[in-house]
């Protein structure tokens, strides 16, 4: 206590007033920088290439704006939901004590993972000429029939032309989604694995099974871990979306803006309004990320408990304060 | 699949017998490490074990062996008349389902060094969860006998905190009452002081002596030689994966048979 007292008793020095250290390096690269940016400004100004009315004449037409809502903004969001729910339903395949399904996670992801997204859709968008019908039923139904004698034996319950499902939208997302689920299985692995295994000591002693420790204990604390890549992925594959043009998928920004361009040799003013676009649509997704990564980067764990501590802390001192903070 | 060897005339012991726990000849090994070489107990309904020993001699293994978070390659153990782990059915020993093995647990309780609450719940919810999710009890009843478990620890005042907010001898309490909120008939301690500050250490021997005293069997490993010497019924000393010494707390301890075991007092008393 005296020893506190002497301090507080003693007059406070003067603030630090010191010379700060001088950049010169910073001028030289503000002044290369606004050179090349007054170049960029002088192109895109006089470039006739660009033909900037034209393309802000076109990239705001209907099909294009509804190639956008459906072949972009509705698949990523599809695509991502079905990604991410069959991601965790392979992520804890991954990590099950059963061996067959332990090695089946490991085959799907080995195989989307390992097939370009551009090749695994042009391949889905040309599925159909496996099958002309896709049905369901009994499977080797004719091959049994044949080994009991019955000619033509057919055991569906239903089926469809693949011209009406297996082309355009549906292929493009099966095959978003389907390799989407790979990434995100790893993800979701990390995740969980990022949990103390105490955790899963702890719920094992009280009784839960395995699926309800998983549920209730193990998941909710791996969302952390999970959350932010997910974020990152959701802006990947709203970008991945533009591949869509090799399934083909026509109700699509990339695919109609490029059919714009081609049909009016104007390819260059709309593969910019392309960028514009792309550019506008992820800096969106990047201000949803923010805040969702704030939000998950505070909850439970050294943030909230430095509050905490701050905050019982400054209860105790209750401001009378030890050291007059106050005084400027 | 795993081939255990002990005497066939080993009969599982009844509950009438009074003994809670009885372990046979338990033998465990991680890898080439023989960490428990035989290890025989017996524990009674009501009585407190204390499992005392130096780091690594296996204690806190064999006190995971009993409720089977760790599986023994050789020996049994019965809690309560049940042999943990496997079935017996004509002489030959049947792996049990994790299933079954969940409902083993439900009967044993587990308090962890490191407290292991669940951060994303609240203290109440922390207390209430596995009863809720097990369907021991509707939601309503649960939650009361939760408050009323979290009032025998005192901290009734916390329901709503996470264990985020708690110091470390709260957050033991609230273990101590989720492990009792599934009314288990044992209860396990592995060093339940131990990752605690000095002067936090006291309130959580306290609610373990209050347990004791409700006649609770518990199985308490643990470095803190006067609550085994005030509490306990039974002292085990273990060393190097065997039993060394064993008997009443008060005599080991002021007179401890073997080297060992005066060695290592001499350095914690």
């Amino acid at each position: 206590m005296t020893t506190e007292e002497a301090t507080t008793a003693r007059a406070r020095p003067e603030p630090i007033k010191a010379v700060p250290v001088r950049h010169p390096g910073r001028w030289v690269a503000v002044a290369v920088l606004a050179v090349l940016t007054a170049m960029f400004v002088h192109l895109l100004v006089t470039n006739e290439a660009f033909n900037w009315s034209f393309m802000v004449d076109k990239m705001f037409r209907p099909p294009i704006i509804e190639g956008l809502l459906r072949g972009t903004v509705l698949m990523t969001v599809s695509a991502m939901l079905i990604g991410v729910t069959l991601g965790v339903v392979i992520a804890v395949m991954r990590l099950s004590d059963n061996p067959i399904l332990r090695g089946v996670a490991w085959l799907y992801t080995w195989f989307f993972r390992a097939v370009p997204r551009l090749v695994l859709l042009a391949v889905f968008g040309n599925i159909g000429i496996l099958w002309s019908r896709v049905e369901f039923g009994v499977p080797f139904d004719t091959q049994l029939g044949q080994l009991f004698g019955i000619d033509n034996l057919q055991l569906r319950l239903f089926g469809f032309s693949s011209r009406d499902i297996l082309t355009g939208f549906m292929a493009g997302l099966l095959g978003l989604a389907l390799s989407e689920a790979a990434y995100m299985a790893e993800i979701v692995r990390a995740g969980i694995q990022s949990v103390d295994p105490g955790q899963t000591e702890a719920a094992q002693a009280l009784g839960l099974s395995r699926g309800q420790l998983l549920r209730r204990v193990v998941l909710p604390q791996a969302m952390r871990v999970i959350i932010p890549p997910t974020g990152n992925e959701t802006i990947a594959m709203l970008k991945d979306t533009s591949l869509l043009l090799y399934v083909p998928v026509s109700v699509e920004l990339f695919f109609q803006l490029d059919a714009v361009g081609k049909r009016t040799f104007q390819i260059f003013p709309m593969y910019v309004a392309a960028c514009l676009w792309y550019l506008f649509l992820t800096s969106i997704l990047l201000v949803g990320q923010y805040f969702l990564e704030r939000h998950f980067g505070k909850g439970y764990g050294t943030a909230q408990r430095a509050r905490a501590r701050l905050r019982t802390l400054a209860a105790e001192t209750g401001g009378g304060g030890a050291g007059g903070a106050g005084t400027p | 699949m795993t081939e255990l060897s002990v005497p066939q005339q080993a009969a599982a012991p009844t509950s009438e017998s009074g003994l809670m726990v009885r372990a046979e000849q338990v033998h465990k090994s991680f890898g080439p490490l023989e960490v428990l070489k035989g290890i025989d107990l017996e524990v009674r309904s009501g009585e407190v074990c204390c499992l005392l020993g130096p780091s690594g001699s296996g204690k806190s293994t064999f006190l995971r062996c009993i409720n089977h978070l760790e599986k023994i390659d050789a020996g049994r153990i019965w809690v309560d008349g049940d042999l943990i782990g496997y079935r017996e059915r004509g002489g030959k020993l049947h792996e049990m389902r994790d299933k079954e093995v969940a409902a083993q647990r439900q009967a044993i309780g587990m308090v962890f060094q490191r407290f292991n609450l669940f951060p994303h719940m609240t203290v109440l919810q922390n207390v209430m969860e596995a009863p809720v999710l097990l369907r021991q009890a509707k939601k309503a009843q649960a939650r009361e006998h939760a408050a009323e478990l979290l009032d025998r620890v005192g901290l009734g005042d916390k329901l709503g905190a996470y264990p985020g907010q708690l110091s470390g001898g709260q957050q033991q309490r609230v273990a101590i009452a989720r492990a009792l909120a599934m009314r288990p008939k044992l209860m396990l301690f592995d060093e339940p002081t131990s990752a605690l500050d000095p002067e936090l250490v006291g309130e959580v021997l306290d609610t373990m002596k209050d347990l004791a005293r409700d006649g609770m069997t518990m199985i308490v490993v643990t470095h803190e030689i006067g609550f085994a010497r005030e509490v306990g019924d039974h002292l085990v000393f273990m060393d190097g994966g065997v039993v060394v010494e064993q008997g009443d707390p008060r005599e080991v301890i002021s007179a401890p048979q073997h080297e060992r075991t005066k060695a290592f007092l001499a350095k914690v008393l």
